[in-house]
């Protein structure tokens, strides 16, 4: 009442900083086209017409790593791509999230072998991770979700860093 | 810093791969890297450029390296099936009949008729949902992207079904040694009817958007010619070896799983280039549609998985009542079945080409050796000799024409 | 076994002293790798075996003679037959001829069985490693090497794995 009425009748808002820079980031959060396997394919699905991605934001997956701000590491990362996975994510401007979606991004999954790295956390810091083989394309929304919930509490002290 | 400039890859240890043009400089050596939004999976291509002109093109796999097959010798037969189902992953029920077909060559285990029909039924539907992502990314990578949506909209159909059926959507792993995992619901014969109704006119509509488009025409006519000798030499199967003229599909000359009660005509072209092998595979889907409905309304009635219990286990009603499938019960759950010291080869006909699976065993209950021959692999070596002279946006057209799967190539 | 194979292996038992074993409808050859090129080149020719279906090797260690079977499978469209040719390697002597003078598809496959298990193929134009990085060291599909199994970490043990797990910084 009071004020805030009379401000929003004439088409004004009140806000700190920080909250409308977080509801611009996580409104148009563009991901990083990176799908190595399987996860790719529901990944693929949730960008699709049946489970849509556009609806938060991610209308476009952009396979350069320069324009974009989230990377979701669809797929089981081997040793030999690991570098490359870095050196991509070393490329991403700030501010920059990661999603470690499936079971071989989180933990390495079913595959307990040389040749799969256990976890994709060892190479580049996970934000959210998303569970299952491949996980729906419900689940990787909520993911998603999770995330944006996460970036809207983000304070700009985690982004000044000395 | 420097490394994160402009790099022109080295030459030095490709010498013996490109012309001489590049060793002076002449042309350039051009990396389209593991990450790229049209090479289908990690997949790195060196280019030898001159201009826009492809010289040399070297393929580098090994990105996406499992380890499956060493992976396998380390668990049982049975638990080891899990991991069939992510090699290819677009084909995950035809991964899993290509193994359990080979344990059972190996162990010699009958399969019963309704176990038989409903591992036609799936496998071609798996087929169909194949080829419909092959169709999705091939006219995405062309720039035709409603063909994209519509494919994967069609595709969820099918991945209902596979849920309904088994409960997981893509890694079913729902083919057991000696059958089926479990029966299928009641709503399974009115979802499969429902889907063959719908799927003809869509298959129409792709075919109205694309296969008299001028720009399609343009854009795959011509393209990546391969003819038969080649093919052959490469050890290339399925529908590139089909689009060059040559008759060979596994379930038509050597059929198993009780194919050949089934009619239907195998689609082959004779001009060997894009446009050949994307019209092989859409009248591929029309003749799996064919083959669903034959054996949808030849479904007999009766068990769905073999009663031979020394490698199948006893249902758990029976649990409470019987000695010897308490027995066998704990057997199979503890220790495994023992398969003999001998080899075999066992192929079925996948999306791609011949997926076969040479397996040993060893008296024991693990894999003493399992390989999988997957035929992205050997159709994927063949792509440095057909795209000598092309443009690099011929090379995207070409590559999704191969219908690769990374998680083949490199298991 | 079919005629026409009984007749391909009396030829290849007299000219390459091949022995043979069936199993469940297949023919398995052995044949020494001094004569494996002839062979097949033989079979290809003479017999239309036009598609190398499978290149493979299998690993027998401990025992050391023969150590590694590298297996070779034919198949013949025209005859719709298939033969598998299996050459014993010792484990000392790891060198066998090349077959991509024969089949081109050899090229890839042979580099594969370089990689996984040190097999060296002599003539071969392109020998460097295809599955595993190019500093790769080892040959990880030989039953000497290690799976690479990771411990998993229950609630007991999990706080000592997970300091020796290597997490990423920013």
């Amino acid at each position: 009442m009071g004020v805030e009425q009379k401000l929003g009748n004439m088409g004004v808002v009140t806000t700190t900083l920080e909250t409308a820079v977080n509801w611009a980031r996580t409104n148009a959060m563009w991901p990083m086209q990176f799908g190595l396997a399987c996860c790719a394919i529901e990944m693929m699905s949730a960008q699709a017409a049946t489970y849509d991605m556009s609806r938060f934001g991610m209308e476009l997956m952009r396979p350069s790593p320069r324009q974009s701000d989230l990377m979701i590491v669809a797929g089981r990362v081997s040793r030999k791509m690991a570098p490359v996975l870095r050196r991509l994510y070393d490329q991403m401007p700030e501010p920059k999230w990661v999603i470690a979606m499936g079971d071989c991004a989180s933990c390495g999954g079913v595959f307990n072998n040389y040749a799969i790295v256990q976890g994709v956390d060892e190479v580049v810091p996970v934000d959210v991770y998303v569970a299952g083989c491949p996980p729906r394309p419900e689940a990787l929304i909520h993911g998603v979700v999770t995330l944006f919930e996460k970036v809207k509490g983000e304070k700009f002290e985690d982004f000044v860093k000395a | 810093m420097s490394e994160y400039q402009l790099q022109e890859v080295p030459v030095g240890p490709y010498k013996h791969l490109v012309s001489e043009r590049a060793v002076s400089g002449e042309t350039m050596l051009l990396n389209m890297g593991p990450q790229h939004p049209s090479t289908h999976g990690v997949l790195r291509l060196l280019l030898e450029l001159d201009g826009e002109v492809i010289i040399n093109c070297i393929p580098d796999i090994g990105y996406l390296h499992t380890g499956i097959e060493k992976n396998m010798e380390a668990k049982t037969y049975q638990k080891a099936e899990v991991m069939t189902d992510r090699l290819d992953y677009m084909n995950n029920m035809g991964n899993n009949l290509a193994y359990v077909m080979a344990v059972e060559k190996l162990v010699d285990l009958d399969v019963p008729p309704r176990a038989q029909t409903l591992r036609v039924i799936l496998t071609e539907l798996q087929r169909i949902g194949s080829h419909l992502v092959w169709l999705g990314t091939t006219a995405l990578d062309l720039a035709a992207m409603s063909v994209f949506l519509y494919c994967f909209r069609e595709r969820e159909i099918i991945l209902d079904i596979f849920e309904m059926v088994s409960g997981q959507r893509m890694m079913t792993t729902y083919f057991r040694p000696g059958g089926v995992w479990r029966d299928v619901p009641v709503e399974f014969e009115g979802a499969v009817r429902n889907f063959l109704k719908i799927l003809p006119k869509r298959i129409d509509e792709y075919e109205a958007l694309l296969t008299k488009n001028p720009l399609w025409l343009d854009r795959t006519v011509g393209l990546g010619k391969l003819d038969a000798a080649t093919a052959l030499q490469h050890g290339v199967t399925g529908p590139m070896l089909r689009a060059t003229g040559v008759n060979w599909d596994l379930r038509k000359v050597r059929p198993y799983m009780g194919y050949e009660q089934y009619d239907f005509n195998i689609p082959i072209e004779t001009r060997g280039d894009t446009y050949a092998r994307y019209l092989v595979r859409v009248q591929e889907l029309r003749e799996s549609l064919k083959i669903v409905e034959q054996a949808l309304n030849k479904l007999p009635m009766g068990p769905v998985r073999s009663d031979n219990r020394k490698f199948v286990p006893p249902p758990r009603s029976e649990l409470g009542t019987s000695m010897e499938s308490l027995i066998h019960h704990f057997k199979l759950w503890t220790e495994g079945f023992p398969a003999p010291k001998a080899s075999i080869y066992s192929a079925v006909e996948s999306p791609r080409g011949e997926l076969g699976v040479y397996l040993e065993g060893d008296g024991g209950p693990k894999p003493y050796r399992v390989h999988w021959r997957t035929p992205s692999f050997d159709n994927l070596s063949v792509l440095s000799k057909i795209v000598k002279g092309h443009l690099v946006a011929d090379l995207i057209a070409i590559l999704a024409s191969i219908d690769i799967v990374l998680g083949d190539i490199d298991r | 076994m079919d005629t026409r194979l009984e007749k391909i292996i009396k030829v290849l038992q007299e000219k390459a002293s091949a022995t043979y074993e069936e199993f469940r409808g297949e023919v398995h050859v052995f044949i020494n790798a001094g004569q494996i090129v002839d062979a097949l080149t033989f079979l290809r020719d003479e017999h239309q075996f036009s598609l190398l279906s499978v290149m493979t090797a299998v690993d027998y260690w401990p025992q050391d003679n023969p150590r590694f079977h590298v297996i070779y499978q034919l198949t013949s469209l025209t005859q719709n037959l298939s033969i598998q040719l299996r050459v014993p390697v010792n484990g000392n002597q790891l060198k066998v001829p090349t077959a991509t003078r024969v089949f081109e598809v050899a090229n890839w496959r042979e580099r594969e069985i370089l990689d996984m298990f040190g097999i060296e193929f002599e003539g071969h134009p392109d020998p460097r490693r295809i599955l595993m990085p190019e500093d790769w060291e080892g040959h990880p599909l030989r039953k000497d090497y290690p799976l690479g199994y990771e411990e998993p970490q229950f609630t007991f043990n999990f706080e000592e794995i997970d300091l020796r797990k290597p997490y990423a910084k920013e």
